[in-house]
């Protein structure tokens, strides 16, 4: 049975998009550690490490297309599960550094000496055996994500106001994370890792590893997404979407609904965090940065909402822009090109990048109804 | 689960039990010691002007307004609405319709159906939950008594006014409740398409007790049902609809204003 739901997850262009995400997660390790650097073919260190990344967001994107674009949460702290699974898998990597910091302390990260601490606070217990420190990468952004959850849709907050205070939330943990004394490298954040699971970080075999891994990830990602809005209960997320108030009339439980994607969503954020983090070599606390939060919903935007594709898609060739134009004489006008990319978007391309490409008829996004060309009612 | 009311003054025998219901908004009483009776199995229509506080009523009843005073009590008194929230009355059988039709838009009329079912609401059920031929049969069967059959696939959200309608009918069929709170049923139709959905509610009516509201007064007549008539809150008359339309009081509400 889950087998066939496995198979079923994806539609068309969602096996084109697997297909892809796959080949990649082979090809690319192999041409670059098969081919020399000479040959025209061979993809170098830099620009494996550069779409890695790529990849981490694109999981990042489709977290957050799950909330917003199925259920109509529009978190704009989704940066905060990133974070804190990038700071998870950072104390794991952190731990293995050992005794080759500068200090060379036997238990204490260089961190920790500088301020004159005399022992490992209790939250970093655990962290230098890998199985502990995956499981963080999840529990740490999903309890947080529960307990928010919890609170914000049992009271009943939506729209406005629940963005704002995802916003907040992130905000205070950033401000949180610059402080010294809340143990985890204020705002120098986490660095200088040596290596995971016994392997050199820098080596081209751990970096390939990386890369393929998040590859993995994503394509993993979008197949438990799939499966969770292809369910039924994916439907009744729509609906709450769509029409809150009547589903509840139903009968239906929508906070519950709600908080189970919620933190469904945060633990796929936190797993694109912690594949990010070795990649980068560092985690510090601009990564809670609202306006971070904020670029993830263009991404997915730009990319097309309701669609997970579409996010990924979006995550990728927004970030592909940035990198591009940061790196030129145009940097300083990135934010500039951002913004008139999300305004032309939302004016032009309402479904994203994605809905200029045809398709089969599917549950619509929540501005257009492709089944019969017809254009449904927005979402309230 | 039921927080169960130990029946303390012997209440009632009635299905639905409203007694001296009183709400206000910002100091304007919508609702104003109103009292109501409904027995296992009946239909009632409920008729009154603008703002007479029907649609207000249906709200107190299925938990998405709180009443400032009054009791309200379902199934031979032995739950307090008040007490709930609005996925548990559902639960416990009372299915409304809005006054302006709701469906999910981006659903398929097929789909809208299933998610009204009645069935397993929690989220593990439904993540785990695959078609079955029992539910299609019974989404076939709804479709057919709404006369939606042959747009089961079209989306919601690209259906008729009327069409919709029914379609929110449909899924209060689905429901299967013990209580159906109807809120201007024909408002939009035309007269033959009113005429099929008095038919219709008649035939749901004969297993499942039925609150009607509406200013169609062809249509009510054709309910041919016990008729209560609330103005400024409260009830004003009751009875059979010839009854109520010729008491004065009530010409004089609905035309000497
Ligand atoms: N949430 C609310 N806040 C303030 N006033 C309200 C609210 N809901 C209803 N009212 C007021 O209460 C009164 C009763 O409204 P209600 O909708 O129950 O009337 P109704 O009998 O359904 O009328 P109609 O036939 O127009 O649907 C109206 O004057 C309305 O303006
Ligand atoms: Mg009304």
């Amino acid at each position: 049975m889950i087998t066939r739901r496995l198979i079923e997850a994806p539609d068309g262009r969602g096996w084109i998009f697997l297909a892809i995400v796959l080949v990649a997660a082979v090809l690319v390790p192999l041409l670059h550690l098969l081919l020399p650097p000479s040959s025209p073919f061979h993809v170098s260190t830099s620009v494996m490490t550069l779409w890695g990344k790529y990849l981490c967001f694109a999981l990042l994107a489709l977290s957050l297309d799950l909330v917003w674009g199925y259920c109509g949460i529009l978190s704009l702290g989704h940066g905060a599960f990133f974070a804190l699974g990038g700071y998870a898998m950072g104390m794991y990597l952190m731990r293995q550094i050992g005794t080759r910091g500068v200090y060379a302390h036997p238990t204490l990260p260089d961190f920790m000496v500088f301020l004159n601490w005399k022992e490992l606070p209790w939250f970093w217990y655990g962290f230098d055996w890998f199985p502990y420190a995956l499981l963080m990468v999840v529990l740490v952004p999903g309890v947080l994500a529960f307990v928010f959850g919890w609170f914000a849709f049992r009271s009943r907050v939506t729209g406005v106001y629940l963005s704002i205070i995802t916003q907040a939330l992130t905000y205070a943990l950033m401000l949180g994370f610059f402080r010294n004394n809340f143990g985890f490298g204020g705002n120098n954040g986490l660095t200088d890792f040596k290596d995971i699971l016994g392997f050199n970080i820098q080596s081209s075999q751990t970096r390939a590893a990386l890369f393929a891994l998040s590859a993995v990830a994503l394509a993993l990602g979008y197949v438990v997404a799939r499966m969770v809005v292809q369910s039924k209960a994916g439907k009744v997320l729509i609906a709450i979407r769509d029409a809150e108030s009547r589903t509840r009339f139903l009968g239906y439980r929508v906070e519950n609904y709600k908080t189970y994607v919620f933190t469904l969503s945060a633990c796929m954020a936190g797993i694109a965090g912690a594949l990010y983090v070795p990649q980068v070599g560092i985690i510090n606390p601009s990564e809670f940065a609202p306006a971070n939060s904020i670029e993830m919903v263009i991404w997915v935007a730009v990319g097309g909402r309701s669609t997970l594709v579409g996010a990924a898609l979006g995550a990728v060739i927004v970030n592909f822009a940035k990198s591009t134009f940061t790196t030129g004489m145009l940097a300083p006008y990135w934010l500039f090109a951002l913004g008139a990319l999300f305004v032309l978007v939302t004016i032009f391309l309402p479904k994203g990048i994605l809905g200029l490409m045809p398709q089969r008829a599917e549950p619509a996004g929540p501005n257009g109804s492709p089944a019969n060309g017809r254009v449904a009612q927005p979402a309230e | 689960m039921d927080t169960t009311v130990t029946n303390p003054h012997e209440v009632t025998q009635s299905l639905l039990y409203l007694d001296g219901v009183s709400v206000s908004f910002d100091g304007f009483r919508a609702l104003n010691n109103l009292s109501l009776e409904l027995a296992p199995g009946e239909m009632r229509a409920i008729i009154g002007p603008n703002g007479a506080g029907k649609t207000t009523m249906m709200d107190v009843i299925t938990g998405k307004t709180r009443p400032d005073s009054g009791e309200v009590l379902f199934d031979k008194g032995s739950v307090d609405l008040t007490t709930k929230d609005e996925a548990a009355i559902a639960e416990l059988g009372i299915g409304r319709k809005f006054q302006k039709p709701t469906v999910f838009e981006n659903h398929t009329v097929e789909d809208n159906i299933l998610l009204s079912l009645k069935d397993d609401r929690s989220v593990r059920g439904n993540l785990m939950w695959y078609a079955n031929s029992g539910d299609s049969d019974r989404i076939g069967e709804i479709l057919k008594t709404i006369g939606l059959t042959a747009h089961g696939k079209r989306l919601a959200g690209s259906l008729s006014h009327g069409q919709k309608q029914w379609l929110e009918i449909g899924m209060l069929i689905a429901q299967d409740p013990k209580l159906l709170l109807v809120d201007e049923p024909v408002a939009g139709m035309t007269d033959a398409e009113s005429m099929t959905t008095a038919d219709l509610l008649k035939d749901i009516a004969k297993d499942h007790t039925v609150i009607v509201v509406e200013h169609d007064m062809e249509f009510v007549r054709r309910l041919g049902v016990k008729v209560t008539v609330l103005h400024e809150g409260s009830v004003l008359a009751e009875g059979s609809i010839d009854e109520v339309s010729a008491n004065e009081r009530v010409v004089e509400v609905y035309l000497g204003r």
